[in-house]
């Protein structure tokens, strides 16, 4: 017996068959409930964990279609147009899904029909009821005006009228219920009877291609896994020949009989329908996981999914030196970011800003043509270096000492506990910071080089003013 | 038929390992002509800027070829993040660039040899601070021989480390000087290399021309080379005791 809490009192929110057969019901009060039968075991709702399990119930339905949705607080609705024929047909797949989701310990009552809210309502009151396509109308003819889903006062209402169930309501002329009921309650059952639709929308968005195979007997061995994994990426690729495309974005979908699914996703930097380079980086990111597949009981559905497919390039240019040695180096790329991640194998793109720690900016390399990518070369030709190898991300406060205000630098400053006296000193170039970021003052950045010879990019922060008596000095970055 | 292909495509041409020059003539002459690509180079920076020296080896070596810059995460806290504005600054086409980041010491080996694997690369700079136990002679002779094997060059750079034995061809110990009188602000350097297999030893003053990817013997040595580290205010403490130096 599960007790929730609701307006102050404590109320039943679910109980056994037993506790039913006492008389109780869903919705007693716990109090009058106790006095029925004072010998109650009774725990407390959590809807938290409820949602979560009924989340992962969907994640687990994805196996049957990838259009589900949870139906708070204990249904489950899926989409399964055209996928019927898969599972042999509407009853062999209603049967499936009720006694899969039974053998998890659930107690299950589903339905077939053409809308939404007829399906919910015959899985309440009708199970395992298909309604023909088109036809619902027959099939809800006889359940009360509850099954509708609507508020509960315009349900008291219809019953008020007389109207006690949904053949009834029907037999109503349309004008005459909107002016009861509301136009909003007419709405509603235009949508129950398929007058108009309101869609699912799936959870995750939906691939371009997939294979996937089912396994009678739940595999657990990794060489099964990997011998799976090839012939799925084999079909995938197959198909992708026919029609010209190549793969971006791959996941791979590993459903676990005990419910639990695992995804792994796999990024290449160009379009390839090559089967074996998929499977060695499928296999790279395997090894690599930080959180190792674990079958459990074992896998009985593995799926690929192919969710952003290119055209791709003809394969018969192998000979031409330049085209194969950017795609083996494309190659690298996508073994290296499987091996350590997106965001540790970068390239660089060329930002239009004065702010020096925004100017060249690394992004992942499999992001986009990155040769494409426009770069201003140095600054003019027989000048030094004006911006440094080095930046610190943080600009690093130095203590410096005898410059000459307003535009000098320092004679020597202290920087990491060390003394560097300054030969000789460039600037100031003066950068200002974004014109909306008010606080942020102008920086005057100079280039020094010290009497040994290391070169630095200092600068301070604001410039002197009647206000700013003792700006601060950061050290930016070190030059080659 | 793929396989043949990739095999033709890899093997089908000579072996292209050029010997590079710098620039410097002396130092050529030491080491046979230039420094040869697809072997193992490495530099001991002993100070701030000397880390840029090996930069401007991997940008002669490396050519037109993809450059691949290695560094575990840590480097970026001590020693600043890499500014491809800077590589450009110094002669490199930033298309050209990678930047790979990994965790620790040991996966930027293990990048490191992943990336040697492919002969296309150009050069890949391993840079590491202080003596890594993931570098062990056996480690350095891999590098050295996948490098050799597939024509991919490899820089280690050493920031706040002792020099230690490898199987480098050339070993380079590098402290900054101070830029020639006409040429203020251009990258100079005081670099000795102290283990050549191919020739003597030797040390030369240069400086960097980025616009010609060439050094040039700089006419300044002005102060003869501090033996150490040019750091600790207080207490200078010798190179070779120290597991890295606090600069």
């Amino acid at each position: 017996m599960i007790a929730g809490r609701a307006n102050n009192s404590l109320y039943i929110a679910a109980l056994e068959e037993r506790a039913g057969r006492l008389g109780l019901y869903k919705g007693q009060p716990l109090a009058n409930a106790r006095a029925m039968a004072p010998a109650l075991n009774v725990r407390s709702a959590d809807e938290k964990q409820d949602a979560a399990l009924l989340e992962g119930m969907v994640e687990w339905c994805d196996r049957f279609s990838p259009f589900v949705a949870a139906d708070p607080p204990d249904g489950l609705i899926l989409d399964i147009s055209g996928a019927a024929h898969l599972f042999g047909g509407e009853a062999a797949m209603l049967n499936l899904v009720t006694q899969k989701i039974g053998a998890q310990g659930f107690a299950v009552q589903a339905a077939i029909a053409g809308t939404i809210p007829a399906a919910r309502a015959l899985a309440k009151f009708a199970a395992l009821h298909i309604a023909a396509p088109g036809a619902e109308a027959e099939s809800l003819k006889r359940l009360p005006v509850s099954a509708l889903d609507a508020d509960e006062k315009i349900i008291a209402a219809l019953r008020r009228a007389g109207l006690k169930t949904i053949g009834q309501v029907m037999a109503r002329e349309r004008d005459e219920l909107a002016a009861r009921f509301g136009k909003a309650f007419v709405a509603e059952l235009g949508i129950l009877f398929g007058h108009e639709d309101r869609p699912l929308n799936p959870r995750r968005p939906l691939p371009d291609l997939m294979a996937e195979q089912r396994f009678a007997e739940p595999i657990v061995t990794g060489d099964a896994i990997a011998a799976s994994l090839l012939s799925l990426a084999q079909s995938l690729g197959d198909i992708l020949e026919q029609r010209g495309l190549g793969l971006r974005r791959l996941e791979a979908s590993f459903f676990r009989a005990d419910g639990a699914v695992r995804r792994i996703e796999l990024r290449l930097g160009g379009a390839s329908r090559d089967a074996d380079r998929v499977m060695r980086l499928l296999q790279e990111k395997l090894e690599k996981l930080h959180d190792p597949l674990d079958p459990g009981f074992g896998f009985d559905l593995i799926r690929l999914e192919a969710m952003l497919t290119e055209r791709a390039k003809a394969a018969d240019s192998d000979f031409d030196s330049n085209e194969n040695a950017r795609s083996e180096i494309a190659y690298l790329i996508d073994q290296l970011t499987a091996r350590h991640g997106e965001a540790r194998v970068l390239r660089f793109v060329q930002q239009d800003t004065h702010i020096p720690e925004a100017q060249s900016v690394g992004i992942p390399a499999q992001d986009r043509d990155f040769a494409q990518q426009p770069w201003t070369a140095r600054h003019r030709k027989n000048d030094p270096p004006l911006r440094p190898l080095r930046l610190f991300e943080k600009p690093e406060e130095i203590f410096a000492a005898l410059d000459t205000p307003p535009d000098g630098a320092p004679a020597f400053f202290r920087w990491r506990r060390a003394r560097f006296d300054v030969a000789r000193a460039e600037g100031p170039e003066r950068i200002a910071m974004e014109w909306w970021r008010k606080e942020k003052p102008t920086r005057d950045y100079f280039r020094v080089e010290t009497k040994e010879g290391q070169r630095f990019w200092l600068y301070r922060d604001g410039l002197y003013d009647a206000v700013n008596l003792h700006p601060r000095w950061y050290l930016h970055g070190v030059f080659a | 038929m793929h396989d043949l292909r990739h095999f033709l495509a890899r093997y089908g041409l000579p072996p292209d390992r050029p010997i590079l020059p710098l620039g410097v003539a002396d130092a050529d002459a030491a080491l046979g002509g230039g420094l040869n690509s697809g072997a193992l180079h490495e530099v001991y920076a002993q100070d701030w800027a000397a880390g840029g020296f090996a930069a401007c080896l991997a940008i002669r070596l490396a050519g037109r070829k993809p450059f691949f810059w290695v560094r575990p995460d840590y480097e970026a806290l001590e020693y600043g993040a890499l500014n491809a504005q800077g590589l450009v600054e110094l002669g490199l086409d930033a298309r050209n660039l990678f930047l790979i980041r990994t965790a620790n010491a040991a996966g930027a080996l293990a990048a490191a040899n992943d990336i040697l694997s492919c002969p296309h690369a150009g050069i890949v700079l391993l840079e590491l601070c202080g003596e890594p136990k993931a570098l062990d002679p056996v480690a350095s002779r891999r590098l050295n021989f996948i490098a050799a094997e597939k024509g991919v060059s490899v820089l280690l750079l050493h920031e706040g480390a002792a020099d230690q034995p490898s199987a480098a061809q050339t070993r380079w110990r590098v402290t900054c000087a101070p830029s020639g009188d006409g040429e203020w602000g251009f990258p100079a350097y005081r670099a000795e290399l102290i283990r050549n297999r191919l020739g003597p030893s030797g040390s030369w003053t240069m400086t960097w021309n980025p616009d010609d990817g060439l050094f040039r013997e700089s006419g300044r040595a002005a102060h003869a080379p501090h033996p150490g580290a040019l750091v600790a205010a207080a207490s200078y403490r010798p190179v070779e005791k120290e597991r890295r130096f606090a600069f």
